[in-house]
């Protein structure tokens, strides 16, 4: 695995000190991250994965170190793609320090990590973070005594208010570095499945591959770990693996035995440490949830922050996407068309209409992803997301989604692209990628433009209805793909509801700050330079050679076309416009002005309403909305998915959706007689 | 031989009695403590990493008769999918 990408260069005589931060979610780890590193972190994904990774640089007493943030997983079974990772960074890279990150108000369950990391050939510091919750709440905790207990470093801490960051980065200091006595407690396993596990230990003896530790082997082959026992397949032949067989069937009930006997360890340990609060106290979270995750009420919260976020993006982020659009990149044209007079006029197009008209693409994307992502970054800080996914998970199942899809979809309203973005909150892959490849469609509001403006020319005062219509026809086509695309590609895997709901707790501006600059930053460099490049190519392909859409290669393309558009009546006119949208939705109309000869005003919606029956008007509306999505959406599904091959199905799927609906939709029209 | 990760598993502390019901039957406030978990392998591995394993205390903080649930265990709030509570049996706990 190489993970060394991205090392400090400028030293490589001394190699930094490699600390791996690992923690359950919901522990504060972005947090303790930030603090730790703070400016000096790059985030990417883990190497053939769409699991994001961050890492980061912290100098302390002159020893640089390198912090790599491990995915949150609450143990180290390979359960998903998470628990791979962070089990092989720290058996291959075998860090100097690993950070278990554990939430002090819920030590138990959080030590639950700790007990599987103590078993791997790293030494652990134990962070024991949000300790002002846990006094809240009404428990004492001895760090002192539960250092003692473990055999291992217990740091008190509360990062959202910056205390013992300190004190953790010294002894993060102590154990890097050689003189350092690491004796830890190790669980044992339960007395009724120690025969069995040596049993084991003897029967893989000498084949087990390095670096891998014989013993963690054992243990992950009796809980039945799927990716350990195909390993363990591939290395012993056949009739060794025939008697580790017989062993494992007899004791397929292993997995909850061992994991019962790691709380019955954890038991032991902070037995002594931690005074637990009197029974039956009502801490804040229970009496916030009794609405939040009430049926009606959750329901009717949920909606208000939804309506308020909306509110936010139309009231701050139109005004500030119109004032770059016309200071900014407007200005920007201005400076670049005086500067280039005199120069050809191909030259002057490529530059203004090509690459500044994709810039400012690009950058007026920015207010809006700011404002969705700060307030999806809210609402998971505070512990709100895994609210809004319990009321809505009910209704998510129907299409085979799990609750948490329902956030990043109905951000699509507003626009796809944070809609795909946002979709990291959701653990599963298969959820994720299903979430991602529903997103586009979702009528989002540069559709909703198109539409507003084609419906009153063709329908008069039926517009309304047909717009709402449209609006619905997207849902239930979102909804039936939903539910066949997981039939047939995801046969239906549905992954079990079980999800924790972390207690509320305020938000961190630092920590939302960070992420909102982070996906910022990773949209304008990945996805950005892709929405440049197709701009560029498209706005060429529709000027040249003659300087003239209606003479160019696009209408070509479009005339190429024509027959496929005949079928809804369409002329290749309507097919270069379909085209163009893939730049910007709005481009339809401003292309059909220009095919028209006349403008972009009230003669376009005449001129359209006479040309083409309302069949066709209705065709090419439902094609519009269920059309492949703009370029910035497709860059960011290729961002997200990390494949070609997804990004290149999701275009496909929607052209043909798009294509199918829009026939049915032309027909269906010509028999009633429009 | 991949069956193995496919057969339901399940691990059984006490021979289901009359007090041992499904989690999904326990109403607001009341407490069980866990005996038997049935599911396949990755969801019995997500429920141990969520605190479930036979001896834990659950108590349960919402539950509307359908629809998913809200349990406390081991100190943390787990929401659980009624199919989900459905094949976590507890014994129910007076008080």
């Amino acid at each position: 695995m190489n993970t060394d990408e991205s090392i400090a260069k400028s030293d490589a005589a001394e190699k930094p000190i490699l600390v791996a931060l690992a923690g359950q979610p919901n522990v504060g780890k972005s947090t303790v991250f930030n603090l730790l590193t703070g400016l000096n972190q790059h985030v990417g994904n883990w190497p053939g994965k769409t699991v994001e990774r961050k890492e980061g640089t912290l100098t302390h007493n002159g020893t640089t170190y390198r912090l790599v943030d491990l995915p949150g997983t609450y143990s180290l079974t390979a359960n998903s793609a998470e628990e791979v990772i962070a089990r092989e960074f720290i058996i291959r890279n075998q860090p100097d320090v690993v950070v278990a990150l554990v939430d002090a108000a819920i030590l138990e369950r959080s030590l639950y990590l700790v007990a599987e990391l103590l078993s791997l050939p790293a030494p652990v510091i134990v962070a024991l973070n949000m300790m002002d919750v846990a006094q809240q709440e009404g428990f004492r905790i001895e760090p002192e005594v539960l250092e003692a207990a473990l055999g291992v470093k217990v740091v008190p801490m509360t990062a959202s208010k910056n205390i013992g960051v300190h004190k953790l980065v010294e002894d993060i200091d102590k154990v890097a570095h050689s003189g350092y006595a690491y004796k830890p407690k190790r669980p044992e396993i339960r007395a009724d499945h120690r025969e069995v596990l040596e049993k084991i230990e003897e029967l893989i003896a000498g084949c087990v591959p390095a670096p891998y530790p014989q013993d963690w082997v054992a243990l992950k082959l009796l809980e039945g770990d799927r990716e350990i026992t195909e390993m363990m397949q591939d290395c012993l032949s056949d009739a060794q693996w025939e008697a580790v067989h017989d062993v494992l069937r007899a004791h397929d009930d292993a997995l909850v035995a061992v994991a019962s006997g790691r709380y019955e360890w954890i038991g032991r340990m902070i037995r002594a440490a931690v005074t637990r609060p009197k029974a039956g106290q009502i801490g804040l979270t229970e009496r916030l949830d009794r609405w939040a995750t009430h049926p009606f009420w959750g329901l009717l919260i949920l909606a208000g922050i939804l309506g308020l976020t909306f509110w936010l993006t139309y009231a701050i982020g139109s005004p500030l996407q119109n004032w770059l659009n016309t200071r900014v990149v407007g200005g920007l044209a201005e400076l670049m068309r005086a500067w280039l007079a005199g120069a050809p006029d191909w030259l002057t197009g490529l530059v203004i209409d090509g690459a500044i008209g994709g810039v400012g693409s690009v950058l007026t994307f920015l207010p809006i992803l700011i404002i969705f992502f700060a307030a999806m970054g809210a609402m998971e800080d505070v512990g709100y997301m895994a609210r809004a996914a319990y009321v809505m998970d009910g209704f998510m199942h129907l299409m085979g989604l799990h609750g948490k899809s329902f956030l990043p979809l109905f951000l699509g309203f507003g626009c796809n692209v944070p809609a795909v973005l946002g979709t990291r909150v959701i653990e599963s892959r298969r959820a994720r990628l299903l979430t991602i490849l529903l997103a586009p469609l979702v009528p989002c509001t540069a559709r909703m433009t198109v539409v507003a403006f084609l419906s009153p020319a063709f329908f008069g005062s039926a517009a309304t209805l047909v717009s709402w219509g449209l609006i619905l026809l997207s849902l239930v086509v979102l909804a039936l793909s939903g539910v066949l695309i997981n039939k047939t590609i995801f046969r239906s895997q549905r992954a079990a509801f079980i999800m924790e709901l972390p207690l509320y707790h305020i938000p961190n501006p630092r920590t939302i700050g960070l992420l909102v600059w982070q996906r910022c930053l990773s949209f304008v460099r990945k996805a950005g330079t892709l929405i440049l490049v197709v701009s560029v190519v498209v706005w060429a392909l529709s000027v040249l050679p003659g300087g003239e859409v209606d003479t160019s290669f696009l209408s070509h393309v479009g005339r190429w076309l024509e027959p496929v558009g005949r079928l809804m009546g369409f002329d290749w006119r309507l097919m270069v416009a379909l085209l163009t949208s893939f730049i910007a939705k709005e481009n339809s109309i401003a292309v059909l002005g220009i095919l028209f000869g006349t403008g972009e005003g009230t003669g376009l919606a005449a001129t359209l309403a006479a040309t083409f029956p309302a069949s066709t008007a209705l065709a090419f509306l439902v094609v519009q909305m269920l059309f492949i999505p703009c370029v910035a959406t497709v860059a960011v599904i290729k961002q997200e998915t990390n494949s070609w091959w997804w990004t290149g199905f999701s275009v496909g799927f929607l052209l043909l959706v798009s294509w199918v609906a829009g026939m049915g939709v032309f027909w269906l029209a010509r028999l009633g007689g429009l | 031989m991949r069956n193995r990760w496919n057969r339901h598993q399940s691990a059984t502390v006490t021979a289901p009695g009359n007090d041992v019901v499904p989690l999904s039957a326990l109403r607001v406030g009341e407490r069980g403590v866990v005996v038997e978990m049935n599911g396949g392998r990755g969801m019995l591995g997500r429920m141990t990493g969520l605190g479930f394993t036979p001896g834990a205390e659950v108590t349960i903080v919402q539950n509307f008769g359908r629809g998913p649930l809200i349990a406390l265990v081991r100190d943390a709030h787990v929401a659980l999918g009624r199919r989900e509570a459905r094949r976590l049996y507890v014994r129910r706990r007076a008080g």
